[in-house]
């Protein structure tokens, strides 16, 4: 009945594929993320642009909780730091996308440096109460006269979506919705990758060593404040890239978008995806986004209901979440014991 | 018999720990188990308690318990001073006390209290104290006392001498001669003290890696030395 | 000065409030150990209730004492069929579990009752202003409510068997069992019991917000930081945390940062209060010696 692998995940994963298995696996991934471009319409396309942010945001969130077990329920909290950079950057001084994703990035790293830092001295429940307050705390502080003359107080700011550059339009025919689903892959996909690259190192194996034994860890020397303020400056500059390109596709933001509900929607997508999973940070994404569509049109009351009772079921019955159904289905199939 | 084991069978998880074990303490009479370290001593408490899966047969007073919850053979009278001593350290010596007596109806429970200060009279004196503030000794003090105030048939006791000094130790076991001889508890004592097991019991059994090596009276096994010296290591 | 007084007069009043939701959370921390994040959704579930006992017909203090029935029946069914399941999983588990009932019992209150805000009768009406202009005479009843429940609470834990099994169930599962005391029956309780205060919090802040489904959460927030401040394993101190918060939360909102900011107030004790002396100003430290 566990929500967290003892053992690390990655390391239980399967044995070394061989390179041809690994292209192919590679390809049709490829084959998969592309063919919205062309299969889907303005809208869907738009959908997915969001689930593919909201899964980005969600690996974020699993950095520092899932694979270092620092209960965080404010990650909401970065996703808007990140989109407000964005959206005053462009808005007010005119800045191009480009240019305000690595400062968003930077600027949500800081943030969560800072956060983690008096994190240190909490566990587990104090340190989600914190967290839980600080997301609840967020649009108050957005929503603050003091602020209202960069952040557009209540009303928000909007913004325009990255046109596509001149030398790609020369070639093809790609609307600016094409081209920010593109953008948001080819970012997303970069994140992804550095995830992958720290977790299957030393690196990974020492958060998920912290977070399962942190006397042992200590003991072995490893510097633990050092790991864990590290974790949290990654993960928010993470789910801050995801907040800065949430800003472009969107083409708005306001204090209202940011409730301490968007918190806890990452926190449900991490357990329902996968906890301490990259692929489960994908699924997490395509739930957050698409449930709550479908069920705001049973009731007003629906998503919120059906968000709680899932995440109840999957805590009590699948605690590794969809990514490790998926694991134990592909090994069970290949004959490999799971 | 008070308390009569046959076949026991217990462990953690998917590993066996016991392997069958028939063991007895009779009336009033004190049993000790002795053994190395990891060879199921405090497994077996464990299992006579209802506190790990078990199988097999443990009668108490010629009722079954196997299968029963801890609380309730508790409350058919087993008082358990578990390794750890088991001290409720965020509580008050008076409210260790109180919790010992949780479960009588009897009107006694103030004289019991009274005779425990006067077998402990270091506790009254740390009486409004919180429990983890005394010293090792007193801790164990505590933890037999609050045993006692069950007025429990069996008392089960997982290595009273640990980490305390000689002295204290003395004193302990002075204690549980004392238990013998004014109350009629039978008492089960694992032990790795083998020397002042032996002084104190009936009965000895000695447990190795889960199973029971050798039983017998506890005098016997105390003076054969061929027994001491292989087994006991003394 | 007047305004300072009508401030400190309404945040005592608010702290009020506070109090009795921190004196719900510490209960439950208390019998089990945990935080829980949905009680605020309970509290408001609850005071629904009442209203539509109320609006059945009750006389108010009996539609009172029903609710309270009934909050804490609710309370000992969620901690057996939802905490049960899940009591030896990670803390990873039990967040998450709090805040699936947070969700579901929130917009279950909005889907059963509406969400249109509903008036919400007080008990203590009928007095014009009390104590020279500063305080109404609900906030004069419900602060005296608070304090009441606080001393029945207090005299519960500290002086009766069942408090006291409560509290050595929640610090010594282990030991608890070995005295003869059914632990489970006693976290049950603790749920109950939490989920009956909350109740009361719930229809003493009704009369003041007016009741919707989303009455409580920010109370909720107050209620944590009041409860840490006070510290988390003192039923009195949180009382005392819960009254602090209200006056701080009103004089900084009237006086330094505006009432926009108010509910930072909350957070910046919260993390203060962590951070410099986790066991809160009135907490007990635990001494453990091997």
């Amino acid at each position: 009945m566990s929500a967290i692998q003892e053992t690390p995940g990655l390391a239980a994963a399967a044995p070394r594929a061989s390179v041809a298995r690994r292209g192919a696996w590679l390809a049709l991934g490829l084959a998969v993320a592309l063919a919205p471009l062309w299969l889907l319409e303005s809208f869907h396309l738009f959908q997915l642009t969001m689930a593919v942010i909201m899964s980005l945001a969600v690996l974020g969130l699993n950095i520092v909780t899932g694979y270092n077990g620092q209960i965080s329920l404010g990650h909401g909290a970065f996703f808007a730091i990140g989109a407000y950079v964005t959206a005053i950057l462009m808005a007010q001084a005119d800045w191009s996308f480009y240019a305000t994703l690595p400062f968003a990035a930077a600027i949500c790293g800081m943030v969560g440096y800072a956060v983690g830092l008096p994190a240190l001295r909490l566990g587990g429940l104090y340190l989600a109460l914190v967290t839980f307050s600080l997301a609840v705390a967020v649009p108050q502080l957005l929503k603050h006269r003091a602020l209202e003359g960069w952040t557009g107080g209540v009303q928000g700011l909007f913004l325009m979506k990255p046109e596509p550059p001149a030398w790609l339009t020369a070639r093809v025919a790609i609307t600016p919705d094409q081209f920010m689903y593109l953008l948001a892959l080819v970012v997303a996909a970069l994140c992804y990758l550095l995830a992958w690259n720290l977790i299957r190192g030393r690196i990974g194996r020492a958060l998920m060593a912290t977070r399962d034994h942190p006397t042992a860890a200590e003991a072995m020397g490893m510097d633990i404040a050092a790991l864990k303020t590290r974790a949290f400056a990654v993960s928010a500059m993470i789910t801050g890239v995801a907040g800065a390109l949430s800003a472009a596709a969107v083409e708005f933001v306001a204090p209202d978008s940011f409730t301490f509900l968007l918190s806890i929607s990452l926190f449900v997508g991490m357990v329902v995806g996968g906890v301490a999973s990259i692929l489960g940070s994908v699924f997490g994404g395509l739930f957050v986004l698409f449930v709550p569509n479908i069920a705001e049109s049973i009731s007003r009351a629906a998503p919120g209901v059906i968000y709680g009772i899932i995440l109840i079921v999957f805590l009590f019955v699948l605690p590794d979440g969809v990514a490790g159904l998926v694991r134990r289905v592909l090994a069970r199939l290949g004959g490999r014991a799971p | 018999m008070l308390l009569d084991v046959k076949g026991l069978r217990a462990g953690y998880g998917p590993t066996h720990v016991l392997h069958g074990l028939d063991f007895a303490v009779e009336e009033g009479g004190v049993t000790t188990l002795l053994g190395a370290n990891g060879a199921g001593k405090t497994t077996t408490l464990r299992a006579v308690c209802g506190m790990v899966r078990m199988e097999g047969e443990v009668n108490l007073s010629g009722q079954r318990i196997t299968g029963l919850a801890t609380e309730d053979i508790a409350r058919r009278g087993v008082a358990h001073v578990p390794d750890g001593r088991g001290t409720f350290m965020e509580l008050t010596v008076e409210e260790n006390f109180r919790l010992g007596a949780y479960v009588r109806r009897d009107g006694e429970v103030q004289r019991d209290f009274e005779r425990m200060w006067e077998w402990f009279p270091r506790l009254k004196q740390r009486w409004r104290q919180q429990a983890g503030t005394l010293s090792g000794g007193e801790q164990q003090m505590l933890a037999i006392a609050r045993a006692l105030l069950l007025r429990p048939k069996l008392l089960l006791l997982d290595e009273p001498s640990f980490g305390l000094a000689p002295l204290i130790v003395q004193d302990i076991f002075g204690i549980l001669r004392r238990i013998r001889a004014e109350s009629g508890v039978g008492i089960l004592l694992v032990e790795q003290n083998a020397n002042l097991a032996l002084e104190l019991a009936d009965r000895a059994y000695l447990l190795e890696t889960g199973r029971i090596v050798m039983s017998g009276p506890a005098a016997e096994i105390r003076q054969d030395e061929a027994i001491r010296r292989s087994y006991l290591g003394y | 000065m007047d305004a300072f007084l009508l401030q400190l007069a309404a945040g005592i009043a608010t702290g009020g409030i506070y109090a009795s939701v921190a004196l719900a959370i510490v209960m439950i921390y208390q019998a089990t150990h945990h935080v829980n994040f949905a009680q605020g959704e309970m509290a408001t579930l609850s005071t629904f209730i009442a209203l539509t006992f109320i609006q059945a017909g009750f006389p108010y203090w009996v539609a009172f004492g029903a609710t309270l029935a009934v909050s804490f029946v609710m309370g000992a069914l969620v901690e057996r069929l939802i905490m049960r399941p899940v009591q030896h999983a990670p803390i990873l588990t039990h967040v998450g579990v709090y805040i699936g009932m947070l969700l579901i019992i929130g917009n279950l209150t909005g889907w059963v009752f509406g969400y249109t805000t509903k008036v919400f009768p007080s008990p203590f009406e009928g007095g014009g202003p009390m104590l020279g202009g500063l305080l109404s005479a609900h906030q004069l009843g419900s602060v005296g409510v608070t304090l009441g429940v606080l001393v029945l609470v207090y005299l519960f834990f500290t002086k009766t068997s069942l408090g006291l099994a409560m509290r050595a169930a929640a610090y010594n599962p282990r030991s608890a069992r070995l005295v003869g005391i059914r632990v489970d029956v006693m976290l049950a309780l603790g749920w109950g019991l939490a989920a009956a205060i909350g109740s009361v919090a719930g229809m003493m802040v009704a009369p003041i917000v007016f009741l919707d489904p989303n009455m409580m959460l920010g109370i909720l927030l107050y209620a944590f930081a009041g409860a840490l401040l006070g510290g988390i394993d003192n039923p009195p101190g949180a009382v005392a945390g819960g009254f602090l918060v209200g006056v701080l939360e009103n004089l900084a909102g009237a006086y330094i940062v505006g009432t926009e900011l108010k509910l930072s107030v909350a957070l910046v004790i919260i993390i203060g209060v962590l951070v410099l002396k986790p066991s809160g100003l009135f907490g007990r430290v635990v001494f453990s010696r091997v």
